[in-house]
């Protein structure tokens, strides 16, 4: 087998070289705890606080209301968390989508055994919200609104702003409405200044755009109230217990800083060849679908359904020909459901488990375009070939 | 996550296809759960002469299908009743813990290709209470009924084997 060709970056991204010479000096000299008063202590604390002023530039935000996580699931977990226990005196209602990750899904359905009321908004062909069926779903009781900014699996990006401006005339008749955004996928492909988007709280994680893992960021805007979920020592202004993670949270910052910086080329470069492969795929495989919005989606994002297969074998095949490339069958993951996002997008599941997402980033080249369209339809073809579901008998 | 013979079968699946005058078929699974296995036999003097199978499905169900194919062609109808998925699995070195009940059905839809066989022989001894018997104490869920679309396939994991 030759070279890797990594087409899987909304699963993961390798670390920018620039973002772990950063980090390096955080491990082994520069170790001390941020917390201490000692010079190598101090050296940390430093380090902490110029990721934080780097990362509230990014978001256009105060540093204060920058919050260094875990991770997208400990970000989102302690958002919706957070604000709903901290509102629920006075409301006890969440709204989210039906697309969301499980970050917030699970979270939501944890909420719900303790006595909350969650709406799952459903989505339509494309995986889209409806801002009027959302806006349709806000009641009395309504505490917390939680969309993604871009689905992780098809791309489609959510009108976030328009929902905003929902939220913000509610708030303007008195009342105290939370809105939280999962930009996970988002960042690096798109502007994550908190105040155009209008959110009051944003998940981030550093290795969806080349940063370390075990990281991640959750804006909190002031006065947004917010119970803390992990107590302990004061660090983070009391909203999230814990040592820091000092040279992650350098990475991360590197990372954000980077990426912001070659959003619009990095973006160009991602969506010339989305389209190149998505156009290569229809015209050369008949019985194919595209998943998510054919133009609102993020400029990486390739994800196709591929009728009388499943998903997981395809991939097989793919990394025996060298390519990185997830599904959404359930064959993949540890349930027996296909993914979430295809059927409440309207797939039926025995389409949904035939699904393939091809996620670029910037090391992918025209070349690795066209190696993925020589070899995909031979290996959908191989395995059509096999199914009992394809119209033409073969053997 | 596969074992080197899961993946040999995988890429190399042994006697892929279909037979245009099968004296028996077998179907198990579900297009729903991802799975589904047509098998067809040909038989002759009680044994199976020719095998083969179409299968829809993730590594472990295409494998464990060719690897059926093998372990029952030329094999008595008797010999083949005999066989379980929990054979098929330990014959392909294992298969990962979340792969055991959801595409590892080979076994039955050689079963249910017997049975569609012998249901097509009236003039001929029944062995439908010899083959659930023998099907029972083999370990195979006995007395199931397996049409096309397996209730049990829907997203529950039973508590058995492994």
């Amino acid at each position: 087998m030759g070279k890797m060709i990594y087409m899987d970056h909304a699963a993961t991204t390798p670390v920018h070289p620039k973002v772990l010479e950063a980090m390096m000096p955080y491990f082994t000299e520069k170790y001390g705890n941020p917390s201490s008063v000692y010079s190598v202590a101090q050296e940390a604390r430093k380090a902490v606080d110029e990721a934080r002023d780097k990362t509230a530039r990014a978001l256009g935000c105060r540093p204060s209301e920058i919050i260094f996580t875990s991770g997208g699931t400990e970000s989102d977990n302690a958002a919706v968390r957070g604000a709903a226990l901290a509102l629920r005196q006075g409301g006890d209602h969440i709204i989210t989508s039906s697309v969301e990750h499980h970050a917030v899904l699970h979270t939501c359905q944890s909420l719900e055994k303790q006595g909350l009321e969650v709406t799952y908004l459903p989505v339509d062909r494309y995986g889209q919200v409806g801002v009027d069926e959302l806006e349709g779903a806000i009641t009395d009781r309504t505490s917390v609104i939680s969309i993604m900014m871009a689905n992780n699996e098809v791309g489609t990006i959510q009108p976030i702003a328009e929902i905003a401006e929902v939220v913000k005339s509610y708030r303007q008749k008195g009342r105290n409405l939370v809105f939280h955004s999962d930009a996970v996928q988002a960042a690096g492909a798109l502007d994550l200044d908190v105040n155009k988007w209008g959110v009051d709280m944003l998940s981030l994680s550093a290795h969806k755009f080349y940063g370390p893992k075990g990281t991640g960021v959750l804006y909190l805007r002031r006065g947004t109230p917010f119970t803390p979920y992990q107590t302990g020592g004061s660090q983070e202004r009391n909203r999230r217990a814990g040592t820091e993670n000092v040279p992650n949270i350098v990475g991360l910052a590197t990372a954000l800083e980077l990426a912001q910086t070659h959003r619009e080329s990095a973006s160009q470069h991602s969506r010339r060849l989305r389209d190149r492969l998505i156009e290569g795929i229809l015209s050369r495989i008949e019985r194919v679908q595209l998943n998510g919005h054919p133009t609102n989606r993020l400029p990486n994002n390739v994800n196709f359904v591929f009728e009388f297969v499943e998903g997981e074998s395809i991939l097989l095949n793919l990394d025996f020909a060298g390519i990185a490339a997830s599904s959404g069958s359930a064959c993949t993951s540890a349930s027996l459901d296909p993914s979430h996002v295809l059927l409440a997008m309207g797939l039926p599941a025995e389409v949904a488990h035939g699904s393939v997402r091809f996620s670029l980033g910037t090391a992918n080249t025209d070349d690795d375009v066209d190696y993925l369209l020589s070899i995909l339809p031979g290996i959908v073809a191989k395995l059509r070939a096999m199914s009992p579901l394809t119209q033409t008998p073969t053997s | 996550m596969y074992s080197d013979k899961v993946m040999d079968h995988f890429f190399n699946p042994r006697n892929v296809g279909m037979i245009q005058e099968a004296d028996g078929v077998g179907i198990a699974g579900n297009p729903v759960c991802g799975d589904l296995l047509k098998l067809f036999i040909k038989v002759k003097d009680d044994v199976i002469e020719d095998i083969k199978f179409q299968t829809l499905g993730c590594g472990a169900a295409i494998a464990t299908s060719s690897m059926v194919t093998e372990m029952v062609k030329g094999k008595t109808l008797e010999e083949a009743k005999t066989v379980t998925n929990a054979a098929v699995a330990q014959a392909l070195g294992g298969l990962p813990p979340v792969k055991m009940h959801c595409s590892n059905l080979a076994a039955d839809a050689v079963h249910k290709a017997i049975e569609d066989y012998e249901g097509k022989r009236p003039g001929k001894k029944s062995r439908e209470s010899l083959f659930k018997g023998e099907a029972a104490e083999a370990g195979v869920r006995g007395g199931r009924e397996a049409p096309a679309y397996d209730e049990h396939l829907h997203h529950e994991i039973p508590e058995e084997e492994d």
